[in-house]
């Protein structure tokens, strides 16, 4: 524990990203939704027309969550011609959920997240793994993406992005390689013993000393991650098809290890895993938008 | 569906489980937990149901909320929440 | 009768010389990361303060994590027990022993000098000194200085995160926000004393209540720690650090 911790600098230099569908008109939709998550280390807006997926955006949350809330939104939207006071019906969720303040309902990202998934990955999709900035998710759903049994942890940054950046600043190795290069070792050396990552790092440290290569290190620390979150996911009893969402899914070091623990490949999308929550967001925000219009229930 | 609230991390595994399909709703559990770490929330979001769950202020700190009703020692403790959960819904997991 | 007591700590090693129950030599150092190395050293150092030779020692008792690592000895004993008899023999009247290091924190009830309870929080950096040492680097401020500049407080404020990787996080937007680092010193050591006391009131021995382990050195985890307690006074032995050490050698000299 006598190691020089560097002061904790952002090594993860995020892609900000937005797309839309230029084939779909929005001018001609019945019910235009939108979802918006807002995390602790990045926020989404996923914007849908009549249900199919029209425009995304993905940003970094700044210091404000209404304002990263709204930044999202305006990036989803931005060369679409949509204004926002055009959307029916807006659903915020995430850390900031309760800061999104033009979304006319909150939803856990519980919830969110499992009918995200269930868009992005289909109806047999059963159990998601959730790794987020700073927390970690394990849901199990039905073929609808209703909520069957789920477990959060976002006490402990053990299994979330933070943790991850926490060894990609010791090892001074930008991000998006501590994966690629954990994979890069002949033989997997035992993981770290510490679940905890403050110990974990000092662990680290003690192997750098020792002559260990950078890559066996991060291999030794990747496979302790995946091993704390497979536990996780065993809690609440694994049933295929699984699929990995959050910032972790991008990091082969720690996907390839959790699929090696459990014997079978997580299911691929062609939609970005980071959009999982806001996408559930959105649909919710139809299905409320339709219930709304057929005297269901209420626009708040 | 199985709600566990509650953390993990390098001590143990802390989750207080609220099955809310069992969960009346009657709220009985918020009145007895003398740490007030309980609370109602709507759990479906297309349902205007509510449910208990373990409030946001308790759920990263769960295991200190519940310290004083489980002493440690060999005899069995009942829990308040769970006591006076009539559907038996609430479940600790230490 | 000539023992020595050695606490294989995560962060520290420690020895203690025993002389027919007087402590006459002690020495600690940095455990590194060949800590075999440095038990030796310790060992030496302890010895030659006592001036006394190894061959002289009749019995040499490790405690600590790292324990069973601990070159030529004798026996080991938990940390529990070594704190609570070091605890026993200095102050007998004690009922409550509270021993935080660097990584774990322990709440021991003893009664007549015997271990009735415990509680640990173990492996978590937030509920030990780990918590101090990475907020000292996060304030930019000796970890010495940690604890009289939390004494400058003026306002308790909330941490919200639970965990020392996200505590540093938050501690980084709230220098952002000219929280006055004061008042950020105190909420680290509350928060670590809010995580004992919890764990007091499982074990409950209630006052006289001892205070061992690295971090009974800070004096703003003892202030944060007596309020929590909501006691006059947290009572702390000579050189606490070295109490876990201490019970060892005394366990050596029963054995």
């Amino acid at each position: 524990m006598t190691d020089e911790l560097a002061p904790t600098r952002e090594h993860w230099r995020w892609k900000e990203d937005r797309w839309h569908d230029r084939g779909l008109r929005w001018e001609d939709a019945s019910i235009i939704s939108a979802g918006i998550d807002v995390g602790s280390v990045s926020s989404q807006a996923v914007v849908m027309v009549d249900g199919r997926l029209f425009a995304w955006s993905s940003i970094r949350t700044g210091a404000s969550s209404p304002q990263s809330a709204r930044d999202a939104m305006a990036r989803a939207l931005e060369g679409t011609g949509l204004e926002v006071e055009r959307i029916h019906f807006i659903v915020g969720t995430g850390y900031g959920r309760v800061n999104v303040p033009f979304a006319h309902k909150a939803i856990t990202e519980i919830h969110c997240h499992a009918r995200g998934a269930n868009f992005m990955y289909g109806d047999r999709v059963r159990t998601i793994l959730d790794m987020g900035g700073q927390d970690c998710k394990a849901i199990r759903c039905d073929e609808r993406g209703k909520v069957v049994n789920f477990r959060m942890n976002d006490k402990c940054a053990a299994g979330t992005g933070r943790g991850m950046e926490v060894f990609a600043d010791l090892l001074q190795v930008p991000i998006d390689r501590v994966g690629p290069m954990s994979l890069e070792v002949d033989e997997e050396p035992p993981p770290v013993s510490s679940t905890c990552v403050v110990f974990a790092k000092s662990e680290a440290s003690g192997l750098l000393r020792q002559g260990w290569p950078k890559e066996k290190v991060l291999a030794a620390y990747c496979s302790a991650m995946a091993h704390r979150v497979f536990a996780l996911l065993r809690s609440v009893r694994v049933e295929r098809e699984f699929a990995i969402t959050g910032g972790i899914a991008k990091n082969p070091g720690v996907v390839r290890r959790i699929e090696r623990e459990l014997g079978f490949e997580a299911i691929r999308s062609d939609i970005d895993s980071q959009i999982a929550g806001a996408l559930g967001a959105a649909l919710f925000a139809h299905a409320l938008e339709q219930k709304a219009r057929s005297g269901g229930g209420e626009r708040r | 569906m199985k709600a566990h609230h509650g953390y993990e991390d390098g001590s143990g595994r802390f989750y207080i489980t609220v099955d809310t399909a069992r969960c009346n709703g009657c709220a009985e559990c918020v009145a007895a937990c003398p740490a007030r770490a309980l609370e109602m929330v709507e759990e479906d979001p297309m349902e205007e149901r509510l449910v208990a769950a373990i409030s946001e202020a308790h759920r990263r700190r769960i295991r200190y909320s519940c310290a004083s009703c489980k002493p440690t020692g060999y005899d069995p403790v009942t829990l308040p929440c769970v006591a006076a959960c009539e559907p038996d819904a609430i479940e600790h997991s230490w | 009768m000539i023992t020595v007591g050695i606490d294989m700590g995560a962060k520290n090693v420690k020895a203690v010389v025993l002389i027919d129950g007087e402590v006459t030599g002690r020495a600690i150092k940095v455990a590194g990361f060949d800590t075999d190395e440095t038990a030796r050293e310790v060992l030496a150092a302890a010895l030659g303060q006592a001036s006394v030779s190894r061959g002289e020692v009749r019995g040499v008792f490790a405690t600590g994590v790292g324990r069973n690592d601990a070159p030529q000895s004798d026996g080991t004993i938990t940390d529990v027990s070594a704190a609570a008899r070091a605890v026993a023999s200095l102050r007998p009247e004690a009922r409550t022993v509270i021993d935080v290091g660097a990584e774990e924190g322990r709440v021991i009830r003893v009664e007549g000098g015997k271990v009735v309870d415990f509680a640990i929080n173990e492996k978590c950096a937030a509920g030990a000194g780990a918590f101090t040492e990475a907020m000292a680097r996060a304030l930019e401020v000796p970890l010495e200085e940690l604890g009289p500049l939390s004494l400058e407080s003026t306002q308790a404020i909330e941490m919200n995160a639970q965990c020392v990787v996200f505590a540093e996080s938050e501690v980084v937007s709230m220098i952002h926000n000219n929280v006055p680092k004061p008042d950020m010193a105190r909420a680290v050591h509350d928060a670590i004393a809010s995580r004992i006391v919890s764990m007091t009131r499982r074990v409950s021995g209630g006052p006289p209540v001892v205070l061992v382990g690295g971090l009974a050195r800070n004096v703003g985890f003892i202030d944060s720690l007596r309020r929590g307690l909501e006691i006059e006074a947290v009572e702390i032995p000579k050189d606490p650090e070295f109490i876990p050490a201490l019970g060892a050698a005394i366990t050596a000299a029963r054995t």
